[in-house]
Parts: structure tokens; sequence; C-alpha cells
């Protein structure tokens, strides 16, 4: 596999260059595999900081590869990952949590059996034990929910709160940037509108965030900027509100 | 469901109060314990019928023996109980640590290093060859990472049958010289000093095995035996975390092969096969994985059983001459034996006689809470 696809960057103001300082994260040309299959077939994006940025598209286009690939469970095996003007391809997981990547992965993968809290401080594990009492405090904020049911092991909550926790515990280690992989899967409408509007809130507090969506609608009114993924590249990249009206988009993503 | 049920502070019971003073000082408590075990096991055995089965001497020697098997257990636990790697071939670094005292100190090598050094020695080296053997295969998982040690636990002894000019193969090395302290020296018909040792070293070795299990070092098993790729998703480092489990079990091993040969002054590849490794597995599944106590307390039980028990049972039932069974040799029969335990402990209380409190949740949820549990780790999705 050679070449670039093509990317349709179909919003005038999402290819105007920001200060080069500006970008959080970068992906060029990023080829990932899984054994003999080919993945990520070349995906180039950014995420720009204090940005919201979604990935939307069809099953299997690379969505979670792409944030596995991010988050250093998966390495490309061509191509570059920056963060921060670093380059992180080749980084392990749990270097970039320390360097502030936080990943809520796909299918919430809580601790069934520790309760909350022991979920929470382990989100935290890599930081002082003894300094983690105000992130506690706001991840409560955040989800009033999970205070209610400190205690509790995490097997025992609903699907919604399960969400809330794995979204509380990835920012337990204070990232910069927060990948999160599908919040909004199976979910009930008004959780969904919850999760959501808590997405916009942890952003509002600084944290950039890299948001993965299979409610391509939903994910495109929170955010700043999209890409649209289809078989492993980037099909199509702009600002959300004219992903929304791009024709493809809404034939493929938004069943009209 | 309700939060957390706190014990009533009101009017503390003296047992309440203690109870919480042994959370509190938990490494004295260990201490305490093992004092009151060491003193009263050879007070126990002289009331019938214990009393009956063989003199105290002997009990005191096999008390140390099954110390082995609970230092054994002990080690094994933090590879399978909080790591939740399964090991199937953990005699091998039982056996690394018995050859590593054969060659310290025996006639055969012509060396003769003390034995107090030689326990730190072949913990040490132990666990480098645990580490060596973890780096390559650690990535393996479940049911992989069980053959690969399996063939690892074949190997070794198998190389120490083979590599006949450096342990006499199938003889095995005789003669091992046995401890001294302060020029007072261990001898067979003395069974006290080496109890003294064993209760020492099991009092020691618990002591630190909870404090671990308290620590960061413990929190990231507990994150990686739960889901490997959240625990990666949280910071830690499995690779390094996982092999940290297996190097402390394979020292843990090593220092019960040093011990177990100093008082036994013979090493033989023999002593180490398949059925080592079972029945340490076995100790840890019936004591109750993840519980220290639990697994310490299992394996006294089944070493008891094995060495002590079935022997009684044959002469028993050809006493009173029960059809059938006089003609019935039990100590043959103790794997099938274990067999039919196991597959009754995990039909009936498969959390393990002494459970984690953790493992007990796992395995007796209620019914409601049980839908939510997600399905157990997947691959690492390489």
């Amino acid at each position: 596999m050679t070449g670039a696809p093509t990317t349709t960057a179909i919003a005038p103001g999402a290819s105007a260059s920001p200060a080069p300082d500006d970008i959080l994260l970068r992906l060029e040309d990023v080829h990932t595999y899984y054994g003999q299959i080919h993945a990520l077939q070349g995906v180039s994006l950014e995420v720009r900081r204090g940005e919201i940025v979604t990935l939307i598209g069809a099953n299997g286009a690379g969505k979670t590869t792409t944030l596995k690939t991010i988050s250093g469970l998966l390495h490309p095996r061509q191509g570059k990952i920056s963060f921060e003007g670093k380059d992180i391809s080749r980084t392990p997981a749990h270097q970039l949590v320390r360097a502030g990547i936080g990943h809520s992965p796909e299918g919430r993968r809580i601790f069934s059996r520790l309760t909350i809290l022991e979920n929470l401080k382990m989100g935290a594990f890599t930081r002082p034990q003894d300094e983690i009492q105000g992130d506690l405090d706001h991840v409560f904020e955040l989800f009033p929910r999970l205070k209610e049911r400190i205690s509790q092991r995490g097997g025992s909550l609903s699907g919604g709160e399960q969400q809330m926790l794995a979204i509380g515990r990835a920012m337990m280690a204070r990232p910069r940037v927060l990948l999160l992989d599908e919040p909004s899967l199976g979910l009930s409408p008004i959780l969904v509108q919850q999760i959501f509007a808590i997405i916009q809130e942890i952003n509002s507090s600084g944290t950039t965030i890299l948001l993965v969506e299979q409610n391509a609608l939903q994910a495109l009114i929170v955010a700043n900027r999209g890409y649209v993924l289809q078989t492993g590249h980037v099909a199509l990249s702009g600002a959300s509100a004219d992903l929304r009206e791009n024709e493809m988009v809404r034939k493929a993503y938004l069943g009209e | 469901m309700t939060a957390v049920s706190k014990p009533q502070a009101q009017s503390p019971s003296p047992w309440a109060r203690l109870r919480s003073s042994a959370r509190n000082h938990r490494s004295i408590t260990i201490l305490a314990g093992w004092l009151i075990i060491a003193v009263g096991l050879p007070l126990i055995v002289l009331i019938p019928p214990l009393s009956t089965f063989q003199p105290q001497s002997l009990w005191i020697d096999g008390f140390s023996n099954a110390g082995v098997f609970i230092l054994l257990a002990m080690g094994l636990n933090v590879v399978v109980g909080l790591a939740g790697l399964l090991d199937l071939g953990y005699a091998a670094f039982f056996a690394i640590g018995s050859y590593v005292y054969a060659f310290g100190a025996s006639p055969f090598t012509a060396t003769q290093i003390p034995f107090w050094p030689m326990l730190l020695v072949g913990a040490l080296i132990a666990a480098t060859l645990g580490l060596l053997l973890g780096a390559p295969t650690l990535r393996l998982r479940g049911d992989y990472l069980a053959i690969v040690t399996l063939g690892f636990g074949e190997i070794v002894p198998a190389v120490f049958l083979n590599a006949s000019s450096f342990t006499k193969g199938t003889n095995g090395i005789g003669g091992i010289y046995k401890p001294t302290l302060f020029g007072f020296n261990f001898t067979l018909e003395n069974p006290v000093p080496y109890y003294i040792t064993m209760v020492a070293i099991l009092a020691v070795t618990m002591v630190l095995l909870y404090r671990l299990q308290g620590s960061r070092l413990g929190r990231a098993w507990m994150a990686i035996r739960e889901d490997e790729l959240a625990a990666a998703s949280s910071g830690i480092n499995t690779i390094t975390t996982k092999l940290l489990a297996f190097a402390l079990g394979a020292s843990t091993a090593g220092l019960a092969g040093v011990f177990a040969t100093s008082k036994l002054t013979f090493v033989g590849p023999g002593q180490f096969g398949f059925q080592v490794s079972f029945t340490v597995l076995a100790m840890v599944v019936l004591g109750g994985m993840g519980n220290i106590w639990g697994v310490a307390t299992g394996a006294f039980v089944i070493y008891t059983i094995q060495a002590v028990l079935l022997k009684e049972l044959n002469q028993f039932f050809q006493a009173i001459h029960a059809p059938i069974l006089q003609n019935i040799d039990f100590v043959q029969y103790q794997y099938l034996l274990y067999g039919i335990a196991l597959v009754a402990m995990m039909l009936l209380r498969p959390e393990g006689l002494f459970p984690s409190s953790r493992r007990r949740e796992e395995l007796h949820v209620d019914s409601e809470d049980i839908s939510d549990i997600p399905p157990p780790t997947e691959a690492l999705g390489q």
C-alpha cells in the first residue's frame, strides 16, 4: 500500500495552517497492522490545543485502531506520531500516560472487581497518591453518581455509570489530551446527552479531546473539527459545521 | 446496594479492638501469629489421636517439610493469585534453588559456602532465571503462557539429568552439607533447628509478601490480573510488572530449594517432576488464590494429608478389616484424590477454602450484579 489517499479538506478554515506550537498531536501518514491486516493505511490528522476533534466512520474504518496507535497500545509500522513536538511513534503506553495522553478505551474496560474509588485511584497510578484528592473531587463534581456509589464494585454499575467511571479514571492521570472511544455506546438517549455535555465541560476546563463516535451527529455538534475515516484512511476532514452540511456525510453517517 | 458497612464504633468489644489493631500492625500480627504456630504445633501433636500416629520428633520434622511447600505455595500465589499468570512449571525454580545449594555446599564440587548466604544466592539465581524465562514469554497470555511454563518445568530437570558431568545425572548429588550457626551443627537427629529456621523464613517471607501486596506494585498486579489493557492505559508498565511477579515467585521457590536440599542433603533430577508443580498449584487453588494465609493453610493441610493421614488411613482400614477399603493403598492414589478434590472444589467452592474477599465476590456475586460484569480480558490487540 503506497500513496496517501486523497483527502478532501472541505472547509477553507481547516486547511489554514495554525501556528506550529498550537498543534498538540499530529499523525503523519500512519500505517498500523494487526499481523498481516493493514488496518490504518496512511492516516494523517492533527489535534490543536484546546480543541474537541472527532473521528467518525463506519465499523472497521480504523477509528479504534487510530486511538490505540496514538496511546501506544499499538505501534505504527510506518509514519510518525508526534505529541507536543516529540516523536512518540515507538513510546510504550505507560510512558504516554505520564507524558499526558489519557485513553478511555473501547468497551470501557473498568476494573469490574475493584470499587469505584479503587478504579479511580488506579487511573492515577502514575501520580503520587497524596496529591490526587483534588482530582478525585473534580471527577466527583463531574459525575456525582460516582460519589454516591464510591465503594461499590465497578462490575455492579450500570452501563452509563461504567462509562462515567471509564472517563473519570482516564481523567485521574491529568491528561492534556483525552482519547475517548465510543463514550455513548449502549447508553440511553438521556445519558448520551449527559455524556456529551460532560465531554464539553471537561474540554472547557482545558483538556483537549479526541473523540471517536458512532453517533456522528452528536459528535459533530460538540466537536470543533472532524475527520471521516474510511477503510483505514481519512476520506474527509473539516470543521464540524461544514461536515454536517456535507452531502456524503449526511448520506452515510447521519442517515439522511 | 448500600455503601460498605462500617463496624459500629460506639462500644468496641475487646475482640473488635484486637481485630482493628491487628489490621493496623499487620507485620507484627503476622510475626506473632507465626510465633504462636511455632510453639503450638509441637504441643498439639502430643494430643491423641495425633500422638499415636508418629512420635513428636517425626511430626516436627514433617512440619519443616510442610514449610517447604508452604513457601512454594506462597511464591506461586504471587504469580498465579496476585498477577494472574498461570505457571505450570513452577518446580523448575525449586530445582534451580536446590542445585544451587548442592553446587555451593557439597563434597562433589569441593566447595562449602555457608547455608545462610546461600539462601540469598539461591533466591537471587532463581529470580534471575525467572527473569530470563519471563522476558520472552510473558507477552503470551493465558493458555499459551501455561504451555510455555509447562515446557520450562520439563526442560530444567532434563538439563540437570543430562548435564551429568556437572550434576552426576540420575544419581544426583549426595552428602550435601547441613547448615551451621555460630558453631552449632544442624543434624538429622534433631529436627528442631530446621523447624525453627523454617518458621523464621516463613514469617519473614509472609511479612514481605503482605507488604508487597499492599504496595504500588501490588496494586499494579491487581490491575493486570483484572484487565491488562486497562492497566496499560492507566500507566502501568505491564511487562515489568509481570516480570517482577515472575521473578519474585521464582526467588521464593529458590529459597525453598536451598532449605529443602540442606535438610535432605541430597538432590536428584527426579525430585522436580510435574507432580511438584501440580501439587503446589493445587495447594494454591484449594487454599484460596490471592489470600496469603489461605494459601499457606492450604499447603499445610494438603502436605499433612499426603504425608501423614493417607498412611494412617491405610492402617486404620486394615486394622478394622474394612471390606474393599483395606485393600486400597491411599498413598498410591494421592493424585487421584487431588483430582477428585479439585473437581469437587471447583463445583462446590471455586474460590478455595480461605478466599481473598475479592475472589469470593467474583465467584459469588448477587445475580443482579453478574450481568454487568464484562467478559474476561481479551488479547491486548496485538
